[in-house]
Protein backbone atom coordinates (compact mmCIF):
# COMPACT_ATOMS: atom_id res chain seq x y z
CA UNK A 1 0.00 0.00 0.00
CA UNK A 2 1.14 3.53 -0.76
CA UNK A 3 2.35 5.14 2.48
CA UNK A 4 0.57 8.52 2.19
CA UNK A 5 2.26 11.02 4.54
CA UNK A 6 -1.08 12.60 5.49
CA UNK A 7 -2.47 9.29 6.74
CA UNK A 8 0.74 8.31 8.55
CA UNK A 9 0.84 11.67 10.35
CA UNK A 10 -2.89 11.43 11.11
CA UNK A 11 -2.85 7.96 12.64
CA UNK A 12 0.34 8.66 14.62
CA UNK A 13 -0.55 12.08 16.04
CA UNK A 14 -4.23 11.38 16.61
CA UNK A 15 -3.38 8.07 18.28
CA UNK A 16 -1.06 9.90 20.64
CA UNK A 17 -3.52 12.76 21.24
CA UNK A 18 -6.53 10.55 21.95
CA UNK A 19 -4.28 8.37 24.15
CA UNK A 20 -3.48 11.45 26.26
CA UNK A 21 -7.18 12.40 26.38
CA UNK A 22 -7.99 8.91 27.72
CA UNK A 23 -5.70 9.48 30.71
CA UNK A 24 -6.89 13.05 31.24
CA UNK A 25 -10.47 11.76 31.25
CA UNK A 26 -9.57 9.23 33.93
CA UNK A 27 -8.00 11.98 36.05
CA UNK A 28 -4.45 10.79 35.54
CA UNK A 29 -2.86 13.20 36.29
CA UNK A 30 -5.53 14.98 38.33
CA UNK A 31 -4.93 18.56 37.24
CA UNK A 32 -6.92 21.79 37.28
CA UNK A 33 -6.49 25.41 36.15
CA UNK A 34 -3.54 26.35 33.96
CA UNK A 35 -1.82 22.96 34.26
CA UNK A 36 -5.00 21.30 33.02
CA UNK A 37 -5.19 23.86 30.19
CA UNK A 38 -1.71 22.97 28.89
CA UNK A 39 -2.35 19.23 29.12
CA UNK A 40 -5.64 19.56 27.23
CA UNK A 41 -4.05 21.87 24.66
CA UNK A 42 -1.40 19.23 23.84
CA UNK A 43 -4.08 16.54 23.57
CA UNK A 44 -6.25 18.66 21.29
CA UNK A 45 -3.40 19.90 19.08
CA UNK A 46 -2.31 16.30 18.45
CA UNK A 47 -5.81 14.84 17.99
CA UNK A 48 -7.26 17.66 15.90
CA UNK A 49 -4.02 18.24 13.98
CA UNK A 50 -4.02 14.58 13.01
CA UNK A 51 -7.67 14.66 11.97
CA UNK A 52 -7.11 17.77 9.84
CA UNK A 53 -4.06 16.18 8.21
CA UNK A 54 -6.17 13.17 7.24
CA UNK A 55 -8.48 15.39 5.17
CA UNK A 56 -5.55 16.39 2.91
CA UNK A 57 -5.68 13.11 1.03
CA UNK A 58 -9.38 13.52 0.18
CA UNK A 59 -10.42 14.39 -3.36
CA UNK A 60 -13.20 16.62 -2.00
CA UNK A 61 -12.50 17.69 1.62
CA UNK A 62 -15.36 20.24 1.45
CA UNK A 63 -17.83 17.34 1.46
CA UNK A 64 -16.21 15.62 4.48
CA UNK A 65 -19.24 16.40 6.68
CA UNK A 66 -21.23 13.87 4.66
CA UNK A 67 -19.03 11.15 6.18
CA UNK A 68 -21.04 11.24 9.43
CA UNK A 69 -24.05 9.60 7.78
CA UNK A 70 -23.13 5.95 7.18
CA UNK A 71 -22.36 4.75 10.71
CA UNK A 72 -24.45 1.62 10.18
CA UNK A 73 -21.90 -0.02 7.87
CA UNK A 74 -18.79 2.16 7.53
CA UNK A 75 -15.93 2.17 10.05
CA UNK A 76 -14.68 5.44 8.56
CA UNK A 77 -18.04 7.04 9.28
CA UNK A 78 -18.03 5.60 12.82
CA UNK A 79 -14.53 7.00 13.33
CA UNK A 80 -15.67 10.48 12.35
CA UNK A 81 -18.63 10.39 14.73
CA UNK A 82 -16.57 8.95 17.58
CA UNK A 83 -13.84 11.57 17.12
CA UNK A 84 -16.24 14.52 17.15
CA UNK A 85 -18.15 13.12 20.14
CA UNK A 86 -14.90 12.51 22.05
CA UNK A 87 -13.65 16.03 21.32
CA UNK A 88 -16.93 17.67 22.43
CA UNK A 89 -17.26 15.66 25.65
CA UNK A 90 -13.61 16.15 26.55
CA UNK A 91 -13.91 19.88 25.85
CA UNK A 92 -16.78 20.13 28.38
CA UNK A 93 -14.85 18.05 30.89
CA UNK A 94 -11.72 20.13 30.29
CA UNK A 95 -13.68 23.37 30.72
CA UNK A 96 -14.79 22.12 34.15
CA UNK A 97 -11.21 21.46 35.16
CA UNK A 98 -9.73 24.64 33.72
CA UNK A 99 -12.40 27.24 34.55
CA UNK A 100 -14.35 25.79 37.49
CA UNK A 101 -11.61 23.74 39.20
CA UNK A 102 -14.11 20.90 39.37
CA UNK A 103 -13.74 17.34 38.08
CA UNK A 104 -16.97 16.08 36.49
CA UNK A 105 -15.84 12.46 36.73
CA UNK A 106 -18.65 10.80 34.75
CA UNK A 107 -18.06 13.17 31.83
CA UNK A 108 -14.36 12.32 31.99
CA UNK A 109 -14.98 8.58 31.88
CA UNK A 110 -17.34 9.01 28.94
CA UNK A 111 -14.73 11.16 27.15
CA UNK A 112 -12.03 8.57 27.85
CA UNK A 113 -14.23 5.81 26.45
CA UNK A 114 -15.04 7.83 23.32
CA UNK A 115 -11.35 8.67 22.84
CA UNK A 116 -10.43 5.01 23.04
CA UNK A 117 -13.36 4.27 20.71
CA UNK A 118 -11.93 6.69 18.15
CA UNK A 119 -8.62 4.83 18.10
CA UNK A 120 -10.47 1.51 17.84
CA UNK A 121 -12.65 2.66 14.94
CA UNK A 122 -9.54 3.98 13.14
CA UNK A 123 -7.87 0.59 13.53
CA UNK A 124 -10.96 -1.22 12.23
CA UNK A 125 -10.76 0.75 8.95
CA UNK A 126 -7.59 -1.23 8.30
CA UNK A 127 -8.47 -4.48 10.08
CA UNK A 128 -11.68 -4.91 8.06
CA UNK A 129 -9.78 -4.99 4.75
CA UNK A 130 -9.91 -8.58 3.55
CA UNK A 131 -8.05 -7.37 0.48
CA UNK A 132 -4.97 -6.56 2.60
CA UNK A 133 -4.30 -9.81 4.47
CA UNK A 134 -1.53 -8.31 6.63
CA UNK A 135 -4.05 -5.94 8.22
CA UNK A 136 -7.01 -8.31 8.34
CA UNK A 137 -6.51 -9.73 11.85
CA UNK A 138 -7.46 -8.85 15.46
CA UNK A 139 -3.84 -7.94 16.20
CA UNK A 140 -4.28 -4.74 14.18
CA UNK A 141 -6.75 -3.08 16.62
CA UNK A 142 -4.68 -4.47 19.50
CA UNK A 143 -1.62 -2.70 18.10
CA UNK A 144 -3.37 0.64 17.53
CA UNK A 145 -4.97 0.61 21.00
CA UNK A 146 -1.84 -0.33 22.95
CA UNK A 147 0.31 2.13 20.98
CA UNK A 148 -2.16 4.91 21.67
CA UNK A 149 -2.38 4.07 25.38
CA UNK A 150 1.39 3.74 25.75
CA UNK A 151 1.97 7.10 24.05
CA UNK A 152 -0.84 8.66 26.10
CA UNK A 153 0.63 7.39 29.38
CA UNK A 154 4.01 8.75 28.32
CA UNK A 155 2.54 12.22 27.61
CA UNK A 156 0.43 12.13 30.78
CA UNK A 157 3.56 11.48 32.86
CA UNK A 158 2.34 8.12 34.21
CA UNK A 159 5.83 6.64 34.42
CA UNK A 160 5.11 3.14 35.78
CA UNK A 161 2.06 2.66 33.64
CA UNK A 162 3.93 3.95 30.59
CA UNK A 163 6.69 1.36 31.08
CA UNK A 164 4.15 -1.48 31.37
CA UNK A 165 2.16 -0.27 28.35
CA UNK A 166 5.30 0.28 26.25
CA UNK A 167 6.37 -3.32 26.91
CA UNK A 168 2.87 -4.53 25.99
CA UNK A 169 2.65 -2.37 22.85
CA UNK A 170 6.16 -3.46 21.82
CA UNK A 171 5.25 -7.13 22.20
CA UNK A 172 2.03 -6.72 20.20
CA UNK A 173 3.81 -4.73 17.47
CA UNK A 174 6.38 -7.53 17.21
CA UNK A 175 3.53 -10.04 16.98
CA UNK A 176 1.86 -8.12 14.13
CA UNK A 177 5.15 -8.17 12.21
CA UNK A 178 5.78 -11.89 12.67
CA UNK A 179 2.18 -13.05 12.20
CA UNK A 180 1.61 -10.48 9.45
CA UNK A 181 4.43 -11.99 7.34
CA UNK A 182 2.41 -15.18 6.88
CA UNK A 183 -1.01 -13.60 6.38
CA UNK A 184 -0.93 -13.28 2.58
CA UNK A 185 -0.16 -16.95 2.06
CA UNK A 186 -2.81 -17.85 4.63
CA UNK A 187 -5.49 -15.82 2.82
CA UNK A 188 -5.56 -18.40 0.01
CA UNK A 189 -5.64 -15.71 -2.66
CA UNK A 190 -3.04 -16.14 -5.39
CA UNK A 191 -2.73 -15.64 -9.16
CA UNK A 192 -4.56 -18.92 -9.74
CA UNK A 193 -7.71 -17.85 -7.83
CA UNK A 194 -7.46 -14.26 -9.07
CA UNK A 195 -7.64 -15.33 -12.71
CA UNK A 196 -9.55 -18.57 -12.20
CA UNK A 197 -7.04 -20.17 -14.56
CA UNK A 198 -5.42 -22.37 -11.91
CA UNK A 199 -7.27 -25.42 -13.24
CA UNK A 200 -5.15 -25.26 -16.41
CA UNK A 201 -1.81 -24.71 -14.72
CA UNK A 202 0.66 -22.17 -13.43
CA UNK A 203 -0.34 -18.57 -14.23
CA UNK A 204 2.22 -15.90 -15.10
CA UNK A 205 1.58 -12.26 -16.01
CA UNK A 206 2.46 -11.90 -19.70
CA UNK A 207 1.44 -8.35 -20.59
CA UNK A 208 0.00 -5.66 -18.30
CA UNK A 209 -3.05 -3.74 -19.58
CA UNK A 210 -0.97 -0.62 -20.26
CA UNK A 211 2.66 0.21 -20.85
CA UNK A 212 2.56 2.92 -18.19
CA UNK A 213 1.52 2.92 -14.58
CA UNK A 214 -1.95 3.62 -13.17
CA UNK A 215 -3.88 4.56 -10.02
CA UNK A 216 -4.09 0.94 -8.85
CA UNK A 217 -0.35 0.34 -9.07
CA UNK A 218 0.47 3.69 -7.42
CA UNK A 219 -1.99 3.14 -4.58
CA UNK A 220 -1.67 -0.59 -3.89
CA UNK A 221 1.62 -1.92 -5.20
CA UNK A 222 4.39 -0.24 -3.22
CA UNK A 223 7.55 -2.30 -3.30
CA UNK A 224 10.25 0.21 -2.38
CA UNK A 225 9.83 0.12 1.39
CA UNK A 226 9.77 -3.64 1.79
CA UNK A 227 13.42 -3.93 0.80
CA UNK A 228 14.58 -2.51 4.11
CA UNK A 229 11.75 -3.77 6.27
CA UNK A 230 13.94 -5.77 8.68
CA UNK A 231 16.23 -2.79 9.34
CA UNK A 232 13.26 -0.45 9.75
CA UNK A 233 11.59 -2.86 12.17
CA UNK A 234 14.71 -2.80 14.38
CA UNK A 235 14.99 1.01 14.16
CA UNK A 236 11.32 1.52 15.06
CA UNK A 237 11.46 -1.10 17.83
CA UNK A 238 14.44 0.63 19.45
CA UNK A 239 13.04 4.17 19.07
CA UNK A 240 9.40 3.49 19.94
CA UNK A 241 9.85 1.07 22.82
CA UNK A 242 13.38 0.14 24.01
CA UNK A 243 14.84 3.64 24.30
CA UNK A 244 11.77 5.26 25.99
CA UNK A 245 11.62 2.40 28.53
CA UNK A 246 15.33 2.84 29.35
CA UNK A 247 14.90 6.61 29.68
CA UNK A 248 11.88 6.17 31.98
CA UNK A 249 13.88 3.85 34.24
CA UNK A 250 16.39 6.68 34.85
CA UNK A 251 15.67 9.16 37.65
CA UNK A 252 12.79 11.36 36.40
CA UNK A 253 13.48 14.75 34.86
CA UNK A 254 11.49 16.75 32.35
CA UNK A 255 14.34 16.77 29.83
CA UNK A 256 14.50 12.97 29.88
CA UNK A 257 10.71 12.72 29.58
CA UNK A 258 10.76 14.98 26.50
CA UNK A 259 13.52 12.85 25.01
CA UNK A 260 11.50 9.68 25.68
CA UNK A 261 8.44 11.19 23.99
CA UNK A 262 10.44 12.37 20.96
CA UNK A 263 12.04 8.95 20.56
CA UNK A 264 8.67 7.21 20.91
CA UNK A 265 7.09 9.52 18.32
CA UNK A 266 9.88 8.90 15.81
CA UNK A 267 9.63 5.16 16.37
CA UNK A 268 5.84 5.08 15.95
CA UNK A 269 6.11 7.15 12.75
CA UNK A 270 8.59 4.61 11.37
CA UNK A 271 6.37 1.69 12.40
CA UNK A 272 3.32 3.38 10.85
CA UNK A 273 5.20 3.99 7.60
CA UNK A 274 6.06 0.29 7.54
CA UNK A 275 2.44 -0.60 8.35
CA UNK A 276 1.48 0.82 4.96
CA UNK A 277 4.64 0.17 2.93
CA UNK A 278 4.76 -3.53 3.86
CA UNK A 279 1.06 -4.20 3.35
CA UNK A 280 0.27 -6.04 0.13
CA UNK A 281 -3.09 -5.66 -1.59
CA UNK A 282 -4.43 -8.70 -3.48
CA UNK A 283 -5.06 -6.57 -6.61
CA UNK A 284 -1.29 -6.67 -7.25
CA UNK A 285 -1.73 -10.31 -8.25
CA UNK A 286 -3.49 -9.27 -11.46
CA UNK A 287 -0.26 -7.51 -12.40
CA UNK A 288 1.89 -10.45 -11.32
CA UNK A 289 3.13 -8.32 -8.44
CA UNK A 290 2.74 -8.24 -4.70
CA UNK B 1 -27.37 4.19 1.89
CA UNK B 2 -24.35 1.94 2.00
CA UNK B 3 -26.31 -0.97 3.39
CA UNK B 4 -26.51 -3.64 0.71
CA UNK B 5 -29.98 -4.70 -0.47
CA UNK B 6 -30.86 -8.13 0.98
CA UNK B 7 -31.81 -9.25 -2.51
CA UNK B 8 -32.08 -7.63 -5.91
CA UNK B 9 -34.89 -8.33 -8.39
CA UNK B 10 -32.41 -8.72 -11.20
CA UNK B 11 -28.69 -9.38 -11.30
CA UNK B 12 -27.51 -7.57 -14.40
CA UNK B 13 -23.95 -8.38 -15.33
CA UNK B 14 -21.43 -9.56 -17.88
CA UNK B 15 -20.24 -12.97 -18.94
CA UNK B 16 -16.74 -12.86 -20.39
CA UNK B 17 -15.52 -15.68 -22.59
CA UNK B 18 -11.78 -16.20 -22.06
CA UNK B 19 -11.78 -18.73 -24.88
CA UNK B 20 -12.91 -16.19 -27.45
CA UNK B 21 -11.25 -12.97 -26.29
CA UNK B 22 -8.46 -12.05 -28.69
CA UNK B 23 -7.04 -9.25 -26.53
CA UNK B 24 -7.70 -6.45 -29.03
CA UNK B 25 -8.57 -3.88 -26.31
CA UNK B 26 -11.52 -2.55 -28.36
CA UNK B 27 -13.74 -2.86 -25.24
CA UNK B 28 -11.25 -0.72 -23.30
CA UNK B 29 -11.37 2.04 -25.91
CA UNK B 30 -15.14 2.03 -26.42
CA UNK B 31 -15.67 2.05 -22.63
CA UNK B 32 -13.33 4.99 -22.21
CA UNK B 33 -15.06 6.83 -25.06
CA UNK B 34 -18.65 6.26 -23.91
CA UNK B 35 -17.96 6.94 -20.27
CA UNK B 36 -15.94 10.07 -20.95
CA UNK B 37 -18.79 11.60 -22.92
CA UNK B 38 -21.73 10.46 -20.81
CA UNK B 39 -22.49 9.42 -17.19
CA UNK B 40 -20.68 11.49 -14.56
CA UNK B 41 -17.26 13.11 -14.68
CA UNK B 42 -15.12 12.36 -17.76
CA UNK B 43 -12.35 9.76 -17.46
CA UNK B 44 -9.31 12.01 -17.40
CA UNK B 45 -5.77 11.40 -18.59
CA UNK B 46 -2.62 12.92 -17.15
CA UNK B 47 0.43 13.71 -19.27
CA UNK B 48 -1.42 12.04 -22.16
CA UNK B 49 1.20 12.94 -24.77
CA UNK B 50 4.17 13.15 -22.43
CA UNK B 51 6.75 10.73 -21.11
CA UNK B 52 4.62 9.06 -18.45
CA UNK B 53 0.99 8.98 -19.56
CA UNK B 54 -1.60 7.62 -17.11
CA UNK B 55 -5.36 7.77 -17.00
CA UNK B 56 -8.61 6.49 -15.56
CA UNK B 57 -10.04 3.33 -17.12
CA UNK B 58 -13.08 1.31 -16.05
CA UNK B 59 -12.05 -1.73 -18.01
CA UNK B 60 -8.55 -3.07 -18.57
CA UNK B 61 -7.34 -6.13 -20.46
CA UNK B 62 -4.55 -8.20 -18.90
CA UNK B 63 -2.72 -11.01 -20.69
CA UNK B 64 -1.52 -14.12 -18.92
CA UNK B 65 0.67 -17.04 -19.84
CA UNK B 66 -0.57 -20.31 -18.42
CA UNK B 67 1.68 -23.35 -18.44
CA UNK B 68 -0.14 -26.66 -17.90
CA UNK B 69 1.50 -29.10 -15.50
CA UNK B 70 3.85 -31.57 -17.19
CA UNK B 71 2.68 -35.17 -17.44
CA UNK B 72 4.32 -38.36 -18.73
CA UNK B 73 2.29 -38.10 -21.92
CA UNK B 74 3.25 -34.43 -22.34
CA UNK B 75 6.59 -33.73 -20.71
CA UNK B 76 6.77 -30.25 -22.26
CA UNK B 77 3.20 -28.93 -22.47
CA UNK B 78 2.79 -25.80 -24.57
CA UNK B 79 2.02 -22.59 -22.70
CA UNK B 80 -1.21 -20.75 -23.55
CA UNK B 81 -1.72 -17.01 -23.81
CA UNK B 82 -5.03 -15.92 -22.29
CA UNK B 83 -6.37 -12.40 -22.64
CA UNK B 84 -8.30 -11.31 -19.62
CA UNK B 85 -10.61 -8.27 -19.61
CA UNK B 86 -11.44 -7.02 -16.11
CA UNK B 87 -13.99 -4.48 -14.94
CA UNK B 88 -16.41 -4.17 -11.99
CA UNK B 89 -18.04 -7.53 -11.20
CA UNK B 90 -21.10 -5.89 -9.54
CA UNK B 91 -20.72 -8.21 -6.54
CA UNK B 92 -23.72 -9.29 -4.46
CA UNK B 93 -21.69 -8.76 -1.28
CA UNK B 94 -19.89 -5.70 -2.53
CA UNK B 95 -17.30 -4.70 0.10
CA UNK B 96 -16.73 -1.39 -1.70
CA UNK B 97 -20.28 -0.26 -0.88
CA UNK B 98 -20.36 -0.94 2.85
CA UNK B 99 -17.06 0.86 3.58
CA UNK B 100 -18.23 4.12 1.97
CA UNK B 101 -18.56 6.78 4.71
CA UNK B 102 -20.87 9.14 2.81
CA UNK B 103 -23.35 6.83 1.10
CA UNK B 104 -21.99 7.81 -2.33
CA UNK B 105 -21.47 4.15 -3.24
CA UNK B 106 -24.61 2.06 -3.54
CA UNK B 107 -26.00 -1.11 -5.03
CA UNK B 108 -29.34 -0.75 -6.80
CA UNK B 109 -32.10 -2.97 -5.44
CA UNK B 110 -33.85 -3.14 -8.83
CA UNK B 111 -31.02 -4.53 -10.96
CA UNK B 112 -27.98 -4.97 -8.71
CA UNK B 113 -25.78 -2.41 -10.49
CA UNK B 114 -23.13 -0.88 -8.21
CA UNK B 115 -22.84 2.86 -8.76
CA UNK B 116 -21.18 5.96 -7.31
CA UNK B 117 -23.12 9.18 -6.73
CA UNK B 118 -20.30 11.55 -7.61
CA UNK B 119 -21.90 14.53 -5.85
CA UNK B 120 -21.52 12.71 -2.51
CA UNK B 121 -18.08 11.16 -3.11
CA UNK B 122 -15.31 12.71 -0.98
CA UNK B 123 -12.56 10.81 -2.80
CA UNK B 124 -11.25 9.04 0.28
CA UNK B 125 -10.36 6.00 -1.80
CA UNK B 126 -11.50 3.47 0.80
CA UNK B 127 -13.81 1.66 -1.65
CA UNK B 128 -10.88 1.09 -4.00
CA UNK B 129 -8.98 -0.40 -1.04
CA UNK B 130 -11.88 -2.72 -0.28
CA UNK B 131 -12.22 -4.01 -3.86
CA UNK B 132 -10.03 -7.08 -4.51
CA UNK B 133 -10.38 -6.74 -8.28
CA UNK B 134 -9.03 -3.23 -8.86
CA UNK B 135 -12.36 -2.21 -10.38
CA UNK B 136 -12.38 1.31 -8.92
CA UNK B 137 -10.04 4.12 -9.84
CA UNK B 138 -9.88 7.59 -8.33
CA UNK B 139 -9.98 10.14 -11.13
CA UNK B 140 -6.99 12.44 -10.69
CA UNK B 141 -8.68 15.50 -12.24
CA UNK B 142 -12.10 15.23 -10.59
CA UNK B 143 -11.04 13.70 -7.25
CA UNK B 144 -14.00 11.31 -7.31
CA UNK B 145 -14.17 7.53 -7.62
CA UNK B 146 -14.92 6.11 -11.06
CA UNK B 147 -16.15 2.63 -11.81
CA UNK B 148 -18.05 0.59 -14.41
CA UNK B 149 -21.72 1.61 -14.48
CA UNK B 150 -22.68 -1.34 -16.69
CA UNK B 151 -23.53 1.54 -19.06
CA UNK B 152 -26.65 2.31 -17.06
CA UNK B 153 -27.13 5.24 -19.45
CA UNK B 154 -27.32 2.89 -22.45
CA UNK B 155 -29.16 -0.22 -21.30
CA UNK B 156 -32.38 1.66 -20.41
CA UNK B 157 -31.92 4.42 -22.98
CA UNK B 158 -34.94 4.65 -25.27
CA UNK B 159 -33.29 7.35 -27.37
CA UNK B 160 -30.88 4.90 -28.97
CA UNK B 161 -31.70 1.92 -31.22
CA UNK B 162 -32.60 -1.24 -29.33
CA UNK B 163 -29.55 -3.10 -30.61
CA UNK B 164 -27.34 -0.53 -28.84
CA UNK B 165 -29.01 -0.96 -25.45
CA UNK B 166 -26.18 -3.07 -24.06
CA UNK B 167 -22.95 -1.94 -22.39
CA UNK B 168 -20.55 -0.25 -24.78
CA UNK B 169 -17.90 -2.96 -24.34
CA UNK B 170 -20.38 -5.70 -25.27
CA UNK B 171 -21.61 -3.78 -28.33
CA UNK B 172 -18.04 -3.22 -29.51
CA UNK B 173 -16.41 -6.63 -28.96
CA UNK B 174 -15.56 -7.94 -32.45
CA UNK B 175 -14.97 -11.48 -31.17
CA UNK B 176 -18.30 -11.85 -29.38
CA UNK B 177 -16.44 -12.58 -26.16
CA UNK B 178 -18.64 -10.36 -23.98
CA UNK B 179 -22.25 -11.10 -23.09
CA UNK B 180 -24.72 -8.99 -21.13
CA UNK B 181 -27.88 -10.09 -19.35
CA UNK B 182 -29.71 -10.99 -16.15
CA UNK B 183 -27.71 -13.55 -14.22
CA UNK B 184 -30.46 -13.75 -11.62
CA UNK B 185 -32.80 -15.37 -14.14
CA UNK B 186 -31.81 -19.04 -14.66
CA UNK B 187 -33.51 -19.05 -18.08
CA UNK B 188 -31.64 -16.07 -19.51
CA UNK B 189 -29.11 -16.58 -22.30
CA UNK B 190 -26.21 -15.57 -20.07
CA UNK B 191 -27.26 -17.95 -17.28
CA UNK B 192 -27.52 -20.82 -19.78
CA UNK B 193 -24.09 -19.94 -21.14
CA UNK B 194 -22.63 -19.98 -17.64
CA UNK B 195 -24.22 -23.37 -16.90
CA UNK B 196 -23.07 -24.85 -20.21
CA UNK B 197 -19.49 -23.64 -20.01
CA UNK B 198 -18.86 -23.91 -16.25
CA UNK B 199 -18.67 -20.16 -15.70
CA UNK B 200 -16.51 -19.21 -12.72
CA UNK B 201 -16.04 -16.52 -10.07
CA UNK B 202 -12.81 -14.58 -9.61
CA UNK B 203 -11.28 -14.86 -6.12
CA UNK B 204 -14.25 -16.78 -4.65
CA UNK B 205 -12.38 -16.96 -1.31
CA UNK B 206 -12.80 -13.20 -0.90
CA UNK B 207 -16.52 -13.80 -0.33
CA UNK B 208 -17.72 -11.01 -2.61
CA UNK B 209 -20.12 -13.20 -4.65
CA UNK B 210 -19.43 -11.55 -8.02
CA UNK B 211 -22.33 -11.33 -10.47
CA UNK B 212 -20.05 -11.23 -13.54
CA UNK B 213 -18.84 -14.66 -14.59
CA UNK B 214 -15.84 -15.79 -16.61
CA UNK B 215 -15.98 -18.71 -19.04
CA UNK B 216 -12.73 -20.68 -18.84
CA UNK B 217 -10.81 -21.41 -22.06
CA UNK B 218 -11.89 -24.68 -23.68
CA UNK B 219 -9.30 -27.49 -23.67
CA UNK B 220 -6.91 -27.23 -26.60
CA UNK B 221 -7.19 -29.72 -29.45
CA UNK B 222 -4.82 -32.63 -28.90
CA UNK B 223 -3.12 -33.01 -32.27
CA UNK B 224 -0.66 -35.91 -32.71
CA UNK B 225 2.90 -34.64 -32.82
CA UNK B 226 4.34 -35.24 -36.30
CA UNK B 227 6.25 -33.30 -38.91
CA UNK B 228 3.85 -32.28 -41.66
CA UNK B 229 6.70 -31.91 -44.21
CA UNK B 230 8.35 -35.25 -43.42
CA UNK B 231 6.52 -37.31 -46.11
CA UNK B 232 7.70 -34.88 -48.78
CA UNK B 233 11.33 -35.00 -47.70
CA UNK B 234 11.73 -38.80 -47.92
CA UNK B 235 14.28 -39.90 -50.61
CA UNK B 236 12.28 -40.68 -53.74
CA UNK B 237 14.35 -43.73 -54.73
CA UNK B 238 16.43 -45.72 -52.24
CA UNK B 239 18.42 -47.70 -54.85
CA UNK B 240 18.72 -45.59 -57.97
CA UNK B 241 19.96 -47.13 -61.17
CA UNK B 242 21.27 -45.77 -64.50
CA UNK B 243 23.24 -42.52 -64.67
CA UNK B 244 22.08 -41.38 -61.17
CA UNK B 245 23.16 -44.73 -59.77
CA UNK B 246 26.61 -44.42 -61.38
CA UNK B 247 26.92 -40.81 -60.11
CA UNK B 248 25.88 -41.86 -56.61
CA UNK B 249 28.50 -44.60 -56.50
CA UNK B 250 31.19 -42.38 -58.01
CA UNK B 251 30.56 -39.61 -55.49
CA UNK B 252 30.58 -42.10 -52.59
CA UNK B 253 34.07 -43.22 -53.63
CA UNK B 254 35.65 -39.76 -53.63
Amino acid sequence: MHPAPSVIIFTTLSGLGFGLLVFLGLGMPSVTGWTAFWFFLIGYVLAVGGLLSSTFHLGHPERAWKAFSQWKTSWLSREGICAVAALIVMALYGAGLVFFQSQWAVLGWLGALLSLGTVFTTSMIYAQMKTVPRWHMPWTPAKFLTLSLAGGALLAGQVTLAIVLLILAGAITLATWIIGDGQFAKSGTDMQTATGLGAIGQVKAFEPPHTGTNYLLREFVHVVGRKHSQKLRIISGVLAFALPILLLLLPFSHAIAVLAIASHLAGVLTARWLFFAEAEHVVGLYYGKR
Amino acid sequence: MTQLPTKTDKKLGLVIDLDTCVGCHACVISCKGWNTENYGAPLSDQDAYGENPTGTFLNRVHSYEVTPLASSAKPHPAAQTIHFPKSCLHCEDAPCVTVCPTGASYKRAEDGIVLVNEADCIGCGLCAWACPYGARELDQDEGVMKKCTLCVDRIYNENIPEIDRVPSCVRTCPAGARHFGDLGDPDSDVSKLVAERDGMDLMPEQGTKPVNKYLPPRPKDDLPEFDVLAPYLEPVAENPGGFIGWLDKALEKI
